[in-house]
């Protein structure tokens, strides 16, 4: 079980957070002309990378803030979080 | 039956209490402390079991969690556990236990006819044989090789018994209770850290117990049990004995089982009878000891061969020998330790070492003690079927490579010792890479990947004084890192034997003309023969191997024998053992029963159940409840001895023709505040939002982003900056997640707030024709006529003392309110619109008659949302706002999503008016037509129409909207049934809605 840094609250067990996909992911402003494939790679395209991954974690059982977590796919392990508004 | 083996005094058993216990339905006695395997060998038995394969006969290999033989089937408090160690089990007294794999009985097993046939077994059988005809394999093959192999069987009753799961942080977890765990924990414990000292046996001090050794100035048991005792009242250590801590997981997460109750005849109530924790350490120290290797030679698996190291520790701890003519065949110095102990216990052995002329301390003693040794000895079979009766040894040339002339030896037992093999299962779970140490020949932890340590003989260090040393030191230090304090206990001094070094030596060569099986892995049957074979058939990979003989896969994970395993093929393959490398290692390290592994989470405790503040009238008045997530809700309220049936259309003419009463406290709730909530609504929902007046509500549609419908629900605006969200019961988590997700990540410049506050207010619909002659009943002040409080008007009214909010919107199509109070009000809310109401004929009712309400309406409720539909799928294209953006907006212009005969709500009715149509059906055009029968659409809810008294149903059917009176089946396979239909409009009852706004 991972041993996740909330920004906010400190260590706390991956059980009191739920996982929320890429965080690298950026939605398109709204009534922004955009094009079929642009849309669609926004709603459906993920990287799924083994190894180094900025991903979204939700401290669901705790603060209820959204997170960012840098975390390796295949050791597991958390190079750093930050909040959901910090740029990385 | 007299204990002829029970050593009088010698032993840490309690002999005052004496324990009776049955071993296949034969009554034994032992004492408290014993093992079943203790106690059985002071009874003279050595047959406990069958072996997997062959069936051969099966005894005591160890006296710990290695033991590859003695498993057995436990009976206790009319349960049965399946594969328990009978080295590991205390006795307790009616203990009842029997032998598993063998029938009819052990004595006489019919299965042993396998070990006759053996050269039909080799490895690879079942893969090879059982291929052809390959029809054969499921009603013939499988079920023979199901019933025939396995070790015991599960029980298929409901496992009573408690588990708990405990989390616990500490600074430092130290695994085993050894000379190395002690050293450690004590050092850390005393310079200020948390500790938690865990040991799986049920006494402290590891070898200590059984090893002649010194430590400042007492005997390693004596220095133990101070150091255990000491520890005990620190109050920052937790120390626990029959603990075993099975796997290492990511971020030092580690998890033990405590068997709690296991070693008592029955648990005691509120007591667990295993105990699971998960302990997160910010360092580990991994003291777990190292397991004795065997040596392989013929028929090495005979009851009565067993390790060395168990015969002394049944001796020392449980007082009990294996043999009164004991054969020690040894590589090393450990077998010399045993033929000590067993001259102090008035017994003389032989020793049989493979050593040429080896030189050290306990040699001379053993040599001062008149015991006979022979050097370059090996033993070559052992001989006898159900117990050990004589061995044949020879001697051994110096290349190990030829035997010189054989010859029988009178023996009870043969205890083996092929040097020591380090634990390091933990430490290699944990991710960190391992090294072949040569001068042990063994792997050894190198680079740790997480915080972990390892010391002791776990780390390949045998010699006392420097296992001490160094783990007072990692104590130390590691307590140091965490604690910034500096305290140093002194470190004892140690005074042990001198030891030589071991011999390479492992596996005997078969004499000429002698075929004898040697056996590698004896819990699931893997001989020498079948490793070379394995190599000889081109499997290469260590893991390959092991697969595909099965060597190390049994319950014991092969403890004892992946060493040899491994010397086996690196030496076939002319390689040296790391070159073979070893397999992964996984937790658990020992078996974990799944009650432990699921806890507390069971039956109705594996999810929580969520009840209304009102719950307690609904059951008074025979409520039959439903699971609404985890809620529970009516579904209907019981009058004499009707049915669901019944009972929901009663409730719902009684809606449609006076007023009916629902408990909607479940709905979701959401307080959505701040000065950008019109704006976030706006991008949030489908529909407009910037212009919603105070005091009004508004029903929305959210989306998202790929265009599906993800939620419904009326948002209301209880004040300029304020508003109410309602969302459907099941969906209430993940709208507010959803929301958050934007507010925080997408567009954090809104300045708006969103906090559940589902359990802040309780809600009851009122609906029906007379609700509004109830609702001035109810609040004789207000003004509720059609102007004052209009459809989908907001107002606030004091409720018999209470604050309340009344809300005119409506889901069964009826004029309707719903009235929300704090919860605690709830209660006492209900019971007052039920007394009021009594004049209006008020009757409660459930979700059953709910639906039929919503279905006959038209409205679109989770079945229709169910993650898979748009907002023009379910009829409310009409709520999409072409002017402003909003989630999931873009996505609608997808083609699919356009094309003409884009899927749609409809309703259903059965030409017949008779047949109920399950839901779930399939619409096709021909019901008999060729299979695969295009499907059209299927129904998604189906009701009684209580307005029109017959069937009504739901459907999402392809090109809908042109499809209105048009004729097809309604196919349900399941229930076999072929139903025609006729296809009308969603909108079954009032569809202008005159009813809602009158």
């Amino acid at each position: 079980m991972l041993y996740i840094k909330c920004p906010h609250c400190g260590l706390r067990s991956q059980n009191e957070f739920a996982y929320g996909g890429d965080a690298t992911i950026k939605r398109p402003n709204l009534n922004q002309e955009i094009s079929n494939t642009e849309w669609d790679n926004f709603v459906y395209l993920r990287k799924s990378p083994r190894g180094r991954h900025l991903e979204f974690w939700h401290h669901i059982s705790g603060c209820r803030q959204w997170i960012k977590v840098d975390r390796d796919t295949a050791t597991h392990e958390i190079f750093n979080t930050y909040k959901a508004n910090e740029e990385v | 039956m007299s204990q002829n083996y029970r050593l009088e005094n010698i032993g840490l058993i309690n002999r005052k209490k004496k324990i009776s216990f049955k071993f296949n339905k034969k009554k034994y006695y032992g004492y408290e402390g014993d093992t079943i395997a203790s106690a059985l060998i002071a009874n003279g038995v050595h047959l406990v079991g069958r072996s997997f394969k062959y069936h051969r006969p099966r005894g005591f290999f160890g006296a710990g969690v290695d033991e590859p033989y003695a498993i057995v089937q436990l009976y206790r408090n009319n349960e049965t556990d399946p594969n328990v160690r009978a080295t590991e089990q205390e006795l307790f007294e009616g203990l009842e236990a029997k032998s598993v794999n063998c029938w009819p009985n052990v004595n006489f097993d019919i299965g042993a006819i396998n070990n006759f046939l053996r050269m039909f077994f080799p490895a690879g059988f079942y893969y090879k044989t059982f291929m052809w005809p390959r029809s054969f394999w499921y009603k013939i093959y499988e079920p023979i090789i199901r019933k025939a192999a396995g070790f015991g069987k599960a029980s298929i009753k409901h496992d009573k018994e408690r588990y708990e799961h405990k989390y616990e942080y500490c600074d430092i977890l130290v695994t085993g209770s050894g000379p190395s765990g002690l050293a450690s924990a004590y050092a850390a414990a005393k310079n200020g850290a948390k500790v938690i000292l865990a040991e799986e046996k049920p006494r402290f001090g590891g070898s200590l117990l059984t090893s002649d050794v010194n430590i400042g100035n007492q005997s390693g048991h004596e220095w133990a049990d101070k150091i255990i005792s000491e520890l005990k009242t620190m109050p920052n250590v937790i120390v626990k004995n029959r603990s075993q801590v099975f796997g290492y997981y990511d971020h030092n997460m580690l998890v033990m089982s405590e068997r709690v109750s296991d070693h008592l005849p029955k648990t005691e109530k509120y007591i667990p009878k295993q105990r699971l924790w998960y302990i997160r350490a910010k360092e580990v120290v991994i003291s777990s000891g190292s397991i004795e290797r065997p040596l392989v030679f013929g028929n090495n698996d005979t009851p009565g061969v067993m390790l060395s190291s168990a015969a002394k520790e049944y001796m020392k701890i449980y007082g009990v020998l294996v043999g009164k003519k004991p054969l020690i065949f040894t590589n090393n110095d450990s077998g010399y330790e045993t033929a000590i102990e067993f001259k102090k216990n008035g017994i003389d052995s032989i020793i049989l070492d493979s050593r040429k002329n080896p030189k050290s301390d306990i040699i001379t003693e053993v040599q001062n003690l008149n015991i006979q040794i022979k050097y370059s000895h090996v033993v070559v079979a052992a001989k006898g079927y159900k117990k050990v009766s004589s061995a044949d040894i020879a001697e051994i040339s110096e290349d190990k490579k030829n035997l010189g002339k054989i010859e029988n030896i009178s023996c009870d037992c043969i205890c083996v010792s092929g040097f020591w093999t380090p634990t390091i299962h933990l430490a290699s779970q944990s991710g960190s890479k391992t090294s072949f140490k040569k001068e042990i020949d063994a792997f050894v932890p190198s680079n740790s990947k997480q915080n972990e340590t390892t010391v002791g003989s776990a780390n390949g260090i045998f010699s006392l004084n420097e296992t001490i040393n160094n783990a007072f030191e990692n104590g130390h230090s590691l307590s140091k890192k965490i604690t910034n304090k500096d305290n140093k206990v002194s470190i004892p001094t140690v005074v042990e034997k001198k030891t030589s070094s071991h011999d390479k030596f492992w596996c005997v060569p078969l004499p000429k003309g002698k075929n004898y099986k040697r056996f590698l892995d004896f819990q699931n049957d893997v001989a020498v023969s079948d490793i070379e074979l394995a190599l000889r058939e081109g499997f290469r990979s260590i893991e390959h191997v092991k697969r595909y003989t099965t060597l190390g896969m049994a319950t014991d994970q092969g403890k004892t024998s992946n060493l040899n395993g491994l010397q086996l093929v690196s030496e076939v393959e002319n390689k040296v053992v790391p070159q073979v490398g070893h397999t992964t290692f996984r937790p658990p390290y020992t078996p974990v029963s799944i009650g432990a592994i699921v806890g507390r989470e069971i039956g109705k405790h594996s999810k929580p159940t969520r009840k209304s503040p009102i719950h307690d009238w609904h059951e008074k008045n025979n409520a039959v409840f439903v699971d609404a997530g985890v809620w529970l809700r009516p579904r209907y309220y019981k009058q004499g001895n009707e049915s669901l049936f019944e009972a929901s259309k009663r409730e719902a003419k009684n809606v449609r023709q006076n007023v009916g009463l629902c408990d909607v406290t479940t709905l979701g709730k959401i307080d959505v505040k701040g000065p950008d909530s019109a704006e976030f609504l706006n991008r949030v929902y489908t529909n407009a939002w910037l212009k919603l007046p105070i005091g009004k509500a508004r029903y929305g549609v959210m989306l998202r982003e790929d265009g599906i419908v993800m939620d419904d629900g009326t948002t209301t605006r209880i004040s300029e900056n304020h508003y109410h969200m309602t969302t459907t019961t099941a969906q209430a988590a993940n709208v507010l997640s959803h929301l958050e997700y934007y507010l925080q990540i997408v567009w954090p410049e809104l300045n708006v707030n969103v906090v559940s506050s589902t359990e802040q207010w309780a809600g009851a619909a009122i609906a029906g024709p007379k609700s509004r002659n109830l609702l001035e009943k109810l609040f004789p002040d207000k003004n509720v006529s059609n102007e004052g409080l209009p459809f989908m008007g907001y107002t606030e009214g004091n409720f018999f003392g209470c604050n309340a909010r009344i809300f005119r919107i409506s889901f069964s199509g009826e004029l309707a309110y719903e009235i929300n109070v704090e919860s605690n009000n709830g209660y006492f809310m209900w019971e007052k619109i039920m007394e009021v109401g009594k004049e209006f004929n008020i009757q409660p009712y459930g979700t059953e008659a709910l639906s039929t309400l919503r279905i006959e309406m038209g409205h679109v409720a989770g079945s229709e949302l169910d993650g898979r539909t748009i907002p023009f799928d379910n009829s409310l294209e009409g709520l999409v706002s072409k002017k402003k953006d909003f989630i999931g907006k873009r996505s609608l212009e997808k083609s699919a999503y356009t094309a003409p005969n884009r899927q749609k709500l409809v309703g259903v009715v059965p030409l017949d008016k008779k047949t109920s149509i399950p839901e779930g059906s399939y619409l096709v055009k021909d019901a008999n037509a060729k299979l695969p029968n295009p499907k059209l659409g299927h129904v998604s809810a189906s009701c009684w129409s209580v307005e029109y008294d017959n069937p009504f149903s739901l459907a999402i059917l392809k090109d809908g909207k042109n499809m209105i009176g048009k004729k097809l089946f309604a196919l349900s396979p399941l229930r076999n049934k072929k139903i025609p239909v006729e296809i009308v409009s969603s909108h079954y009852v009032d569809p202008d809605g005159k009813r809602v706004r009158s």
